[in-house]
């Protein structure tokens, strides 16, 4: 990675981060635990990574290591956002 | 054109469809109406982002693969579809968990596939290396311990010992020199397997000095580092998606950190490191020793069915203890019995009642109280003045008048449920014990104040067929 990629990443992680706290500001109380699994979820986005990082064929250390994180990501993805609906299916008026 | 181009375009626009997705989605989850609608939303943009990466050129073992992702999407809908609503902290804890442990992962592998290549690395990749190993480290092992102490595997008692501070800082410093070390010769095996069992430990080291009642911050503030273990991953693998995700994840967590912090009047530095509720403070000893002589007013379920029968209005204060009696369907028992007979029932949630942020609120759903009854500390507050019975089931802390004036009180300065002001307190509680923080509640020893001794289970379900009969 050079300089100049990793600045182009510091603008990206920061502004992301801005429009997160508008975004979620003022969540009413209800709705906290949906909120946190929800986005519990989204950051199984990791599993992105270790799809890339297991992607080659053939055997080695990496590969191992991304094909383990694939399988915990995603453990996080699903079941993060089917508990989040069976939470949020319970809440009515 | 042809498809070689075309195909990292469209990856890319695919995750600026999917980054798109998961802002509207979670916009839409700050809202009851569109909640549901919102998390559907983010849900379609992982599938987005996941079938966009699969379609990357370097991307080929697509059977490994595929079956990691199958074996994984199988124990997650498990988990999800068995899970209690009572378990609900231990669930979003351990899975804080893992998806730092899969960001840290991805950090490791990237780091080992470059080294292998034989180039030599640059500042930049290990420097972003040792922060993914970093941030997903301590949200794994913050996430299990965490995980422990809300399970009850390990004691949920804040766990000090002499020297915690110096010795954790020593283990920071040891991190720093060892990464400085890693960067200058990036194939020292013995340093990188070092910095990798630091941050492990450290990930220990942060959480064993909490206690339990200040679990929602933990699990918010852990919520928002795996997010930022994603971000970090992100920078590792030069991914925007992962940034974005990690980011918006990261920023959300820090919210609800900031919103629980506030709640309890108290700075994250202050629940990071000052083992509250490891002790009872001079404060809280003397008011135990002026409460001494002070007798409480004890009464049974069926003079306690009556006051509540016959009263015009009734507010419900649940708490930590009503979720360790799984009694929330037999307080919605109660209040159907008490709303049958014409009286006005609304619940009083505390933002940190519980070991979660909203834990109240979904234990409450799940036994199918409409949203719109449970009402917010600042709105209730007023309220109290013309509320004939506060009915406490479980809650202490959030309840205690201490608050507002004493001082020397360890939770002086915590906006509290203000159940005092009601004309009358009805408190469900096991025995006298103090609350999370250690302190003797006088709210049990003033005049209108009536104790109801017993499981919150036991007596709510008194309580219902009491009033049953009245």
């Amino acid at each position: 990675m050079t300089t100049a990629t990793l600045i182009t990443c510091l603008f990206v992680f920061v502004l992301a981060s801005f429009v997160g706290f508008e975004v979620i500001n003022k969540v009413p109380p209800t709705l906290h635990t949906p909120l946190m699994s929800g986005a519990n979820a989204i950051s199984g986005i990791a599993v992105l990574g270790a799809i890339l990082v297991s992607g080659s064929l053939g055997w080695s250390v990496s590969i191992i290591l991304g094909l383990i994180a694939v399988v915990l990501a995603t453990i996080n993805v699903i079941g993060g956002f089917l508990v989040t609906d069976r939470m949020l299916v319970m809440f009515k008026k | 054109m042809t498809l070689s181009t075309f195909l990292p375009t469209g990856i890319q626009l695919s995750y600026l469809v999917a980054a798109s997705l998961f802002i509207i989605g979670l916009k839409q989850l700050g809202s009851p109406a569109t909640a549901r609608r919102g998390n559907q939303l983010a849900a379609v943009g992982m599938f987005l982002a996941v079938v966009a990466t699969l379609l990357e050129q370097q991307v080929l073992n697509y059977p490994m693969i595929l079956g990691g992702i199958v074996v994984g999407g199988v124990i997650g809908a498990i988990a999800a579809y068995r899970v209690a609503m009572t378990a609900m902290p231990q669930m979003v804890g351990i899975f804080n968990g893992l998806g730092g442990a899969a960001s840290a992962l991805v950090a490791i592998a990237e780091f080992w596939r470059l080294l292998s290549t034989g180039d030599p690395l640059s500042l930049t990749s290990l420097v972003t290396i040792i922060l993914g190993i970093l941030i997903g480290g301590v949200t794994l092992t913050g996430s299990l311990i965490a995980f422990g102490k809300l399970q009850g595997v390990l004691p949920g008692a804040p766990f000090l010992f002499p020297l915690q501070q110096p010795l954790n800082a020593l283990l920071v410093i040891g991190f720093l020199v060892g990464s400085v070390f890693f960067c200058l010769e990036p194939s020292n095996f013995p340093i990188f397997i070092g910095l990798i069992v630091a941050s492990l430990i450290l990930g220990v080291a942060v959480v064993i000095p909490i206690g339990g009642g200040d679990m929602p911050v933990v699990i918010s503030l852990l919520n928002s580092y795996s997010g930022l273990a994603a971000a970090a991953a992100g920078f590792v693998v030069n991914n925007n998606m992962l940034i974005i995700a990690g980011a918006l994840v990261g920023a959300s967590g820090i919210i609800l950190t900031n919103i629980m912090c506030k709640a309890m009047n108290r700075s994250i530095f202050n629940v990071l490191f000052a083992g509250f509720g490891s002790e009872t403070s001079t404060g809280a000893a003397s008011a135990a020793g002026s409460n001494a002589q002070q007798t409480v007013k004890s009464i049974d379920s069926e003079e306690g069915a009556m006051m509540l029968g016959y009263a015009r209005s009734v507010v419900i204060v649940p708490g930590y203890g009503m979720a360790v009696a799984q009694a929330q369907h037999t307080v919605k028992e109660l209040v159907d019995q008490l709303e049958s007979m014409g009286v006005d029932v609304k619940y009083a949630i505390h933002p940190v009642a519980g070991r979660m942020p909203g834990h109240m609120n979904v234990l409450l759903a799940e036994a199918n109280v409409p949203y719109p009854q449970l009402c917010d500390m600042d709105d209730i507050n007023p309220q109290f003045e013309q509320t004939d019975v506060a009915l406490i089931i479980g809650a202490n802390d959030v309840v205690n008048p201490a608050a507002r004036h004493d001082k020397s009180s360890p939770i002086y300065g915590m906006p509290i449920l203000e159940v005092d002001k009601a004309k009358h307190a009805i408190v469900i509680k096991r025995g006298m014990g103090t609350g999370f923080s250690g302190v003797q509640n006088e709210l049990f020893f003033q005049d209108k104040t009536l104790m109801l001794f017993g499981s919150a289970k036991d007596v709510v379900g008194q309580l219902a067929s009491e009033v049953k009969q009245l």
